[in-house]
């Protein structure tokens, strides 16, 4: 461990940084370490803030230290977080201190799982990951990259591992979205051993952006033992990515799902967003185009305003209409909205459960062609019927065992 | 000071004694039945009074002078003005210029404008408060640094402790938006609005002298007359009251908070799926963001089924008014108003109700209203795991919240407590609550972002959500899960000093608060 310089801080502190804290750490010559804490739960937590720091120093050999802590109700993950992250602006080291990953947080996820909500949190504002799993959108999205300051990226990172082991998410899948190119690849050693199920790869123009990405992984893979898949996600958001979108999607039996950025893609053509997204129809159908033909899901950019769920509900609509199978979101509220929205309707339930059993009664029958009266059925379409109904029946919309009760 | 200290029927530990008279220790919800006969004001002659009608003094002072204003005198005021009250400050300025000492002030609620007052306990101007106290003035006491012992009480134990004679008030002043000079008078109209004046309203039945205060004199007769003016001894007219926009919000909105609105969403649902929402229930939800959201979730499932509420208990608001309006709701009870919309609503439609903590809340008298309330939803900043409840201190000790209706409410069918599970890493769901001010028999369920808790003894409930989806966990477990998250609190050490005494319904002590150690 080599000392870079003697004074290290990170972290927030203010008014509205609710559930975080700010650390400042000065290396001494000697007289051991001063601790100042300043929170606003002093009074219930001083004593346990004070032997986790101390826990974080012994860790990192440092003996002699001036630690100062304004803290606004942090959680120990997040008070870890930012000691080890003020710690590491004073020295270089490839050591990591990690709590415990919480029993609850050891589950996987599956190339199939829906993605009809994906919602976005800051890598960077615990506050706003505390209470995200209970709002169950399929999936969060710890960000990396635009939501980050490039001055609080490194002490981001050692943040989102920590969420990762020690926040629960109450089940939903737990995706990460790295910053672009080589800092990009830093950021999967703080994901990978850390149960990331999938990782969203931004701005992705070529094949080359995916494999790199997934070299790191593996290796990283290798490294800790990882048996488990670990998905990606490119994001398509210039001309150039939409060009190759169908390579790019190809590109990986680890790819899940493939998911258009509209903000920077509009900005890339030189276009404004519009409310009807004409400029972005191309894009859109290309990437949904892209995606079915490698058989992965397609998802859309988000919406954002997150003010008016009536717009959010006529644009989930229009990409359903489209054929994505999800979106992103930026605020809880936007999640049941989407969900709605993307959910198949009556008439496609029923149409679903019509041509399903009449598929049931041809196996029955040993009979090789589907077909409802006169009409023939193909293979794909039975088999986005099926798919149609596992989202229903995911959402409750149909009883796992709707054959029982419609033939009842 | 040395108390004798006695351990009431909730195993809290309370003095025998506070501020120098007895106090009676809690004995158990309904245990205690009073004797005696009910306090009166002193006989009144109308000779003693302008036969004109006019009882209007020139000024405040002239009207405290007249009133026999002196050393150790209870002198009352009340909270429709909220945090853009004027009138307690003022009236402790010219007590102050006058050099009287040793007040009682007994608010029936304080609010962070009145801090001004401070400095007036730290000379001696005033010795104590007995009322609610939100913000500075909890914290001042709180620290120990007033003479006398702090007495809170709910809006329905003010109204039983002067009935019952417990607290003898010797000047009441009361703030009116609207009145004549013969002393009637109502907060309907005028610059000052509030809607009701109804926690005023024993003020005015039990006070030696009486003196209403407005900024808007109106001719004989002032309509309504929520305040009757043959109560009144002297009126005075003065520029201004209260601060218009600090007294009725008009902007009280819906949390936008996704996490409140999941827990109201939660409620609502939980109301629903045990079948409380029905042709002809009744409701009360408070003026908070998550409340009005529960009250909007209400009005949604109503729209769904087709059903209306027979009332709604008030705080009123825009969001009630619009339901009164649309027919799902068929009367108000209002017991205080919230905003511009709720006083429009109270001048202009009949089945807008103006309630008093007597109607509503009196503990000792022939019933109230409480008690037919289907759903209460309240708030509270802890719950044990017994669920009793502290709704006035937090979990460090100090003072900061008002009771107000909150332990009457408790007597509706079904008590339900929308809270977070923890608050700035503080779990609010805790082994013992720092200071009680509900007993947890009252208490019927808690919903929480993470689950809902019913209370073992409400096993209807239980049997109800056995066929829904809810959330359903036990008190321990959501109390385990924000300890899991939070991590384990130490333990806070109080003084043995008391500050305040928390009083029952019935006038019994239910709880102490302890100084802080700085």
């Amino acid at each position: 461990m080599k000392l870079v310089k003697r004074l290290g801080e990170a972290g927030n502190s203010n008014s509205k940084s609710k559930g975080d804290c700010h650390v400042k750490i000065e290396v001494k010559e000697a007289e051991g370490i001063d601790f100042v804490l300043n929170s606003k739960v002093k009074v219930f937590y001083a004593s346990s803030i004070e032997q986790l720091c101390r826990s974080v120093l012994v860790f990192f050999n440092i003996k002699n230290a001036l630690v100062e802590i304004n803290d606004n109700g942090a959680l120990p993950y997040v008070l870890a977080a930012r000691i080890e992250a003020a710690v590491k602006a004073i020295m270089q080291t490839d050591k990591d201190f990690l709590l415990d990953l919480i029993p609850e947080n050891n589950y996987q996820s599956t190339k199939r799982h829906f993605r009809l909500s994906r919602l976005y949190l800051p890598g960077n504002t615990p506050y706003m990951m505390l209470n995200a799993g209970i709002h169950q959108p399929n999936a969060i999205i710890l960000d990396l990259e635009d939501s980050v300051s490039i001055q609080k990226k490194d002490e981001a990172r050692i943040l989102v591992r920590n969420a990762l082991r020690s926040q629960n998410f109450y089940g939903v899948e737990r995706m990460v979205r790295i910053n672009q190119g080589q800092r990009g690849v830093e950021d999967l050693s703080y994901l990978i051993p850390h149960n990331v199920h999938l990782i969203l790869i931004p701005k992705c123009e070529t094949v080359d952006g995916v494999l790199l990405v997934e070299k790191e992984i593996a290796r990283l893979k290798e490294r800790h033992a990882i048996v488990h898949d670990i998905y990606l996600m490119p994001i398509i958001e210039s001309a150039l990515g939409v060009e190759n979108a169908f390579e790019i999607a190809s590109s990986s039996l680890n790819i899940a799902a493939m998911a258009i950025g509209l903000e920077d893609y509009t900005a890339d053509i030189g276009v404004q967003r519009s409310e009807g997204a004409i400029e972005s129809l191309y894009a859109r159908m290309r990437i949904v185009n892209a995606c079915n033909a490698a058989n992965i899901q397609p998802i859309d950019s988000v919406f954002s305003d997150v003010a008016d769920m009536e717009a959010l509900a006529l644009n989930v609509k229009r990409s359903k209409e489209l054929g994505f199978q999800g979106m992103g979101c930026i605020h809880p509220r936007q999640i049941s909205v989407i969900h709605e929205n993307f959910a198949p309707d009556k008439k496609e339930i029923e149409k679903a459960k019509k041509i399903i059993l009449a598929f049931d009664e041809a196996e029955r029958n040993k009979i090789a062609v589907v077909s409802i009266g006169s009409k023939m059925i193909d293979p794909p379409v039975v088999k986005r019927q099926l798919k149609i109904l596992e989202l229903a029946i995911e959402m409750k919309l149909v009883p796992v065992n709707w054959r029982d009760c419609d033939e009842a | 000071m040395k108390h004798r200290m006695v351990e009431n029927a909730i195993g809290r530990f309370v003095p025998t004694e506070i501020n120098g008279e007895k106090v009676m220790p809690f004995m158990g919800v309904g245990n205690y039945m009073p004797s005696g006969r009910k306090y009166n004001a002193s006989i009144s002659s109308s000779v003693s009074f302008p036969s004109d009608g006019n009882k209007q003094v020139k000024s405040l002072k002239g009207a405290l002078i007249k009133a026999g204003l002196s050393d150790g005198m209870v002198i009352s005021t009340h909270h429709h003005f909220r945090d853009g009250d004027l009138i307690a400050n003022l009236v402790f300025d010219i007590a102050h210029e006058l050099g009287v000492k040793g007040l009682v002030w007994f608010p029936s609620a304080s609010f962070p404008c009145h801090q001004h007052l401070i400095k007036y306990l730290e000379d001696g101007t005033i010795s104590r408060i007995e009322g609610s106290m939100n913000g500075p003035l909890g914290r001042f006491c709180s620290e120990g640094k007033m003479n006398g012992v702090a007495v809170l009480r709910s809006h329905g134990g003010r109204y039983q402790a002067i009935q019952d004679g417990e607290v003898n008030i010797d000047i009441a002043i009361i703030g009116a938006a609207c009145a004549d000079s013969f002393g009637n008078a109502n907060g309907l109209r005028g610059n000052s609005a509030s809607g009701l004046l109804g926690f005023a309203l024993a003020d005015s039945q039990y006070a030696d002298k009486v003196i209403v205060l407005t900024d808007n004199m109106i001719r004989f007769p002032c309509i309504p007359w929520q305040i009757q003016g043959n109560f009144v001894d002297y009126t005075v007219e003065i520029e201004q009251i209260g601060i218009p926009e600090r007294i009725v919000s008009g902007t009280t909105q819906i949390t936008k908070s996704p996490d409140r609105l999941f827990i109201a969403e939660l409620t609502a649902k939980f109301c629903d799926e045990v079948g409380i929402i029905t042709e002809g229930f009744s409701f009360q939800a408070g003026a908070g963001g998550t409340s009005l959201a529960i009250a909007e979730y209400f009005a949604q499932i109503m729209r769904r089924k087709g059903v209306k509420a027979r009332f709604a208990r008030g705080g009123s608001n825009k969001y009630l008014v619009q339901m009164l309006e649309e027919g799902i709701v068929e009367y108000i009870l209002d017991g205080q108003t919230f905003d511009l919309e709720g006083v429009r609503s109270m001048r202009e439609n009949s089945n807008h109700v103006w309630t008093s903590p007597f109607t509503s809340y009196n503990y000792h008298g022939k019933g109230n209203f409480a008690g037919m309330v289907d759903v209460a939803i309240l708030g509270a900043t802890e719950v044990d795991v017994d669920f009793n409840a502290n709704v006035v201190t937090h979990s460090d000790g100090y003072l900061l919240h008002g009771i107000g209706g909150w332990q009457n409410c408790l007597f509706s069918k079904t008590v339900i407590l929308p809270i977070p599970l923890f608050r700035n890493r503080i779990p609010v769901v805790r082994d013992r609550v720092t200071t009680l001010c509900g007993p947890g028999e009252l208490i019927d369920v808690i919903v929480t972002e993470r689950g809902i808790a019913i209370n073992p003894l409400r096993k209807d409930l239980l049997e109800k959500i056995k066929e829904t989806d809810l959330p359903i966990k036990t008190i321990d477990e959501l109390k385990e899960e924000a300890e899991m998250i939070c991590g384990k609190m130490d333990s806070i050490q109080l003084s043995d000093e008391i500050v305040a005494a928390i009083k029952w319904v019935d006038g019994t002590l239910i709880d102490v608060v302890r100084k802080v150690k700085a």
